[in-house]
């Protein structure tokens, strides 16, 4: 067996704490009640007693720590291994973002302290809306919307009301075949028909596709650049062009910005609108790590319909702009997820412009490094040059009776996370690789030797494949039973 | 791939059978197939009316979620209620007992801009190339 991480050691099983109880067993000595806990009794009406003791479980100390010391060893995360999740950019957190915004003057501030009282981290929310403006191109920044989804939304709905205050605000938004499920729905919840384009044969959007689908009734077009295929849009001036001259507006998804820092801004594309994801692009924990943030960029024109309130500064100091009589009002409580912001400012502030640049050139190169080595293997179905992601299809494992998510879960033997599958919708059995910039060339080929024995063992030996994986806690789960029957608590598994 | 002859088709994988006056709709034998295992089914309310081309419902797998659209206008008199419990009924048996939705049609004459089996057939092979 190889050493390689993840791929050898010990496991245990671990059922729920409740199965872990035994009647009278205690962890610590509780104090008495202080206080006439009788008269606190009967100050309590009766039918807001209780007159059984609460199922919980009765557990000693070492017994807990265990419990969820073996549960945290489950979970595969970026700080155990290579997590090429595609379109989703599993990227390094860096530990100084932690601990930065840990430190006491953002920490314990309050959200009520007044404007006087909080100027430094007035200034960080300034200074960071200046950044983002630099590196995308736009002329203004909001930082509230409290993940990319909420910043599609906000950038939408201010495109809403752009039109609107032009006297009609349109029916529909037009959205490539390759887009991102949130971009349809961003587009319903506003209040406008999602309309699909298609993307040409090479994967990209082509200017007659959106003149055909263009007329007067198109708020907005919702482009990803590069798209979810990993390609870039190179027709983007020219179908801004289109959809400007009937009146709309251009979205960019900015899901995807981490392939382009200091190389090429959005904002001089001919995009009027984009949300920033800053766990993708600046180094933030994704979801589960913590919550989101996912900030809007806007050109001049859109600019008075920003949310509340907008951070502004005035002769040196800093204070909130709530006098905004276009604005689309309040998104999210207070200014958005401010520790968020620290993490990306420090991270900004630390690789500086050279560094941004570099960090996406490095993303680009390692995802075309395991395209290079991995073609062959695997079938490209399109074969334009890749930037930050490279999609695969199931082409060459169809004949051998294997899916794409027979790989996914052999991966997972291997040490692996697997790369996103099924998406983009457009490539049949997709699998969506993602390195990113922050792995090394070691682990790249760790991930590419074991796709390429992945690979052989679908011609050799499928039923390898099929009943993978084995070396996880537990083996393949039944998908399609927990769909149809989910069993959602523990009363229901003893039913 | 089963593409039962009396039936006409939909470049979005529906398939629609004419009994009378009334039409049948359902999702191909290809679709269920490259769906997968169906896990739910999202129908329309009975009496409800939807252009061509609309989306009426949609069937979700594992995989993934995908509308489910009108072949032509008209409007819903029937649903396929055993579907709601009983879904995987659309992977067992796709132009019987999986049928989705009856539609009185509002101009049968829709029809015609349909597929026949064959074209269908021609139209998969080239989309599954």
């Amino acid at each position: 067996m190889s050493t390689a991480s993840g791929r050898s050691g010990l496991v245990h099983a671990e059922p729920l704490i409740i199965e872990r109880s035994a009647p009278g067993r205690v962890g610590c000595a509780l104090p008495p009640p202080l206080g006439d806990s009788e008269q606190a009794l009967r100050d309590i009406p009766e039918s807001y007693l209780r007159s059984t003791p609460p199922d919980l479980p009765e557990v000693d100390e070492l017994t807990v720590v265990r419990h969820f010391t073996r549960l945290s060893v489950w979970n595969h995360g970026i700080d155990t291994g290579m997590y090429p999740l595609g379109s989703c950019t599993m990227k390094h957190n860096p530990r100084i973002n932690e601990r930065l915004c840990r430190l006491d003057g953002f920490a314990s501030l309050h959200p009520y302290a007044p404007a006087d009282l909080c100027q430094g981290a007035l200034q960080l929310i300034w200074e960071l809306q200046g950044y983002l403006a630099e590196i995308s191109g736009f002329a203004c920044t909001t930082l509230q919307p409290a993940a990319g989804a909420q910043g599609e939304l906000t950038g939408v709905k201010m495109i809403r009301a752009f039109h609107k205050a032009r006297g009609n605000p349109r029916k529909k938004v037009l959205v490539p075949d390759t887009a991102h499920g949130t971009n349809p729905a961003t587009s319903s919840l506003s209040g406008y028909q999602a309309v699909e384009v298609k993307s040409g044969p090479e994967g990209v959007l082509l200017p007659d596709a959106v003149r055909a689908a263009v007329d007067e009734d198109v708020a907005a077009i919702m482009v990803t650049n590069p798209n979810t295929l990993g390609l870039f849009e190179e027709h983007i001036r020219e179908i801004a062009e289109i959809v400007h001259a009937a009146g709309g507006l251009v979205y960019c998804d900015g899901a995807n910005l981490n392939s382009m820092m200091g190389v090429a801004r959005p904002g001089d594309m001919g995009i009027d609108v984009m949300q920033f994801n800053l766990h993708k692009t600046f180094s933030t924990p994704h979801g589960g790590g913590g919550p989101g943030s996912g900030p809007v960029g806007a050109s001049a024109e859109l600019e008075p319909f920003l949310p509340l309130p907008v951070v502004k500064e005035k002769g040196g100091r800093f204070e909130l702009d709530f006098d905004r009589p276009q604005s689309i009002g309040r998104i999210k409580s207070f200014y958005g997820n401010f520790a968020v912001m620290v993490r990306a400012y420090t991270y900004i502030r630390e690789m500086g412009a050279a560094g941004l640049k570099r960090a996406s050139e490095m993303a680009v190169l390692n995802a075309n490094y395991v395209r290079a080595r991995l073609e062959g293997c695997y079938f490209l179905p399109y074969t334009r040059r890749s930037m930050h992601e490279v999609v695969f299809s199931d082409k060459h494992l169809e004949e051998h009776g294997v899916s794409t998510m027979d790989v996914a879960k052999r991966l997972l033997d291997f040490g692996f996370h697997p790369p996103t599958v099924y998406f983009p919708l457009v490539v049949h059995g997709a699998l969506m690789i993602e390195p990113t910039e922050s792995e090394s060339p070691e682990t790249l080929d760790a991930f590419v030797e074991s796709m390429k024995a992945i690979s052989e063992e679908a011609a050799r030996d499928p039923e390898l494949l099929k009943s993978a994986p084995r070396r996880t806690v537990v083996g393949r789960l039944d998908e399609v039973q927990a769909a149809r029957e989910p069993v959602l608590t523990w009363r229901q598994t003893r039913e | 791939m089963n593409i039962p002859s009396e039936l006409k088709y939909t470049q979005e994988h529906e398939w629609v059978r004419r009994d009378e006056s009334l039409l049948t709709i359902g999702i191909t034998d290809y679709a269920q197939t490259e769906l997968g295992d169906i896990v739910n089914v999202e129908f329309p309310e009975e009496g409800e009316h939807f252009k061509k081309d609309e989306a009426f419902g949609a069937v979700e797998s594992v995989k993934a979620s995908s509308e489910v659209f009108m072949p032509v206008s008209g409007k819903v008199v029937e649903i396929n209620e055993p579907l709601l419990d009983s879904p995987e009924i659309i992977n067992e048996d796709p132009y019987e007992e999986g049928w989705m939705i009856r539609v009185e049609p509002d101009d049968p004459s829709e029809l015609d801009s349909l597929m026949d089996a064959a074209a269908y057939e021609r139209y998969v092979k080239e989309e599954s190339e």
